[in-house]
């Protein structure tokens, strides 16, 4: 018996990957190229508004090396959740479940991949900001995905530690420290990631339930879920603007910041009072889409203040 | 033509549709290291800067 059956055996996944069927399609869906966009654009953010002046080509690295870098944790998450990814709706043509990629391709893929990020970005650009992708890496794999996410409903809380690091990543890149603004922009990302995937929870509970997974929908309930969501906005939306009141931003942000945080406001509120019938799950859904729009028109800001200045 | 039998020292024998996989594979992987080699000879360039040529005796 070859490895390939062994691990087949093992996830009872994959009855298609013997043949050999994957493609590169597959290999890219491995990386969660959409979570990339977002973590590539956060860091470009992050990377343009460091001090100091840093050469195209090494900016251009280490955007590269930080997109590899969350990529294999995306792969290697996928390694490990193949059981759960094979049960949920949302998840379940992914290359392992549907058969394309075996277990054990993806584990191998992944670490390579995380391998080579992280020295190519301590090699390539600095040392600080390799420590930052490798510690950003294990958190997301190793803290989030086998500890977190099986074992509390505040997986996501703590994990969004994870996904918000980027910037931070980026601007030790750029500057070869790690400032106060950079720090906010994690907090930013940080906070803003309890309502953004609580919202998606509340109208994906049955999907959470039926895989295992401890969402605070599944455990808390949807009513407890709302008043978690309606906390942690009305922190979100304040230090949504803290970048303007430190300093660090202009009135374009400021204005931008203030208004967005009054829509997420708004809509969670919405998402509070509605907790029936389809009007409730109107609400949840109008969080999770204005979340993701408020999250990128404040870094989209930042990135448009630093490029034309005087805005 | 007869279609040929898998005899026990062929191994494994692929079919039309995973060698036009593999293939796709294999290129999405050369175009990779193409792409590596010429980012790695770049940064070298922007790293060393005219020292590249600085190669005392």
């Amino acid at each position: 018996m070859n490895d390939a059956s062994i691990s087949i055996e093992k996830t009872g996944l994959g009855s298609e990957a013997l043949r050999g069927l994957a493609g590169p399609g597959d290999y890219i869906a491995l990386l969660k190229p959409r979570v990339m966009s977002l973590v590539v654009f956060t860091a470009l953010v992050g990377l343009v508004r460091a001090p100091g002046d840093v050469h195209p080509v090494i900016a251009f690295t280490a955007l590269l090396c930080i997109a590899v870098g969350a990529g294999a944790a995306g792969a290697l998450n996928m390694w490990w959740d193949a059981d759960i990814d094979a049960v949920m709706t949302r998840t379940r043509r992914r290359p392992i479940p549907a058969g394309r990629v075996t277990a054990s391709e993806a584990l191998a893929f992944g670490l390579t991949l995380a391998a080579f990020s992280v020295v190519v970005l301590g090699l390539l650009v600095n040392v600080l900001s390799a420590a930052l992708l490798a510690f950003t890496i294990f958190f997301y794999v190793v803290i989030y995905t086998m500890w977190l996410k099986r074992s509390t409903p505040q997986n996501i809380v703590i994990g969004g530690a994870a996904g918000a690091f980027p910037p931070m990543v980026a601007w030790a890149a750029a500057s070869g420290t790690v400032g106060l603004e950079s720090l906010l922009l994690v907090a930013i990302i940080f906070v803003w990631t309890p309502p953004h995937f609580w919202a998606l929870a509340l109208y994906r509970a049955d999907d959470y339930a039926r895989a295992g997974v401890p969402m605070l929908p599944v455990t808390a309930g949807p009513d407890e879920t709302r008043r978690q969501i309606l906390f942690y906005t009305l922190f979100l939306a304040p230090l949504g603007v803290a970048p303007a009141l430190l300093g660090y931003a202009g009135l374009a942000y400021a204005a931008v910041s203030v208004l967005g945080g009054a829509g997420m406001i708004w809509l969670a509120f919405a998402v509070y009072r509605r907790r029936s019938g389809d009007g409730a799950v109107r609400a949840a859904r109008q969080l999770f889409g204005f979340s993701i729009l408020y999250l990128f028109v404040l870094f989209a800001t930042l990135l448009v203040e630093a490029l034309v200045p005087g805005i | 033509m007869a279609r040929r039998e898998k005899k026990p020292d062929d191994g494994v024998v692929l079919t039309e549709e995973q060698r036009r996989r593999r293939r796709a594979r294999s290129i999405a992987i050369a175009a990779v290291l193409g792409f590596l080699v010429l980012l790695f000879y770049v940064v070298t360039i922007v790293k060393l800067g005219p020292n590249v040529l600085n190669r005392p005796l």
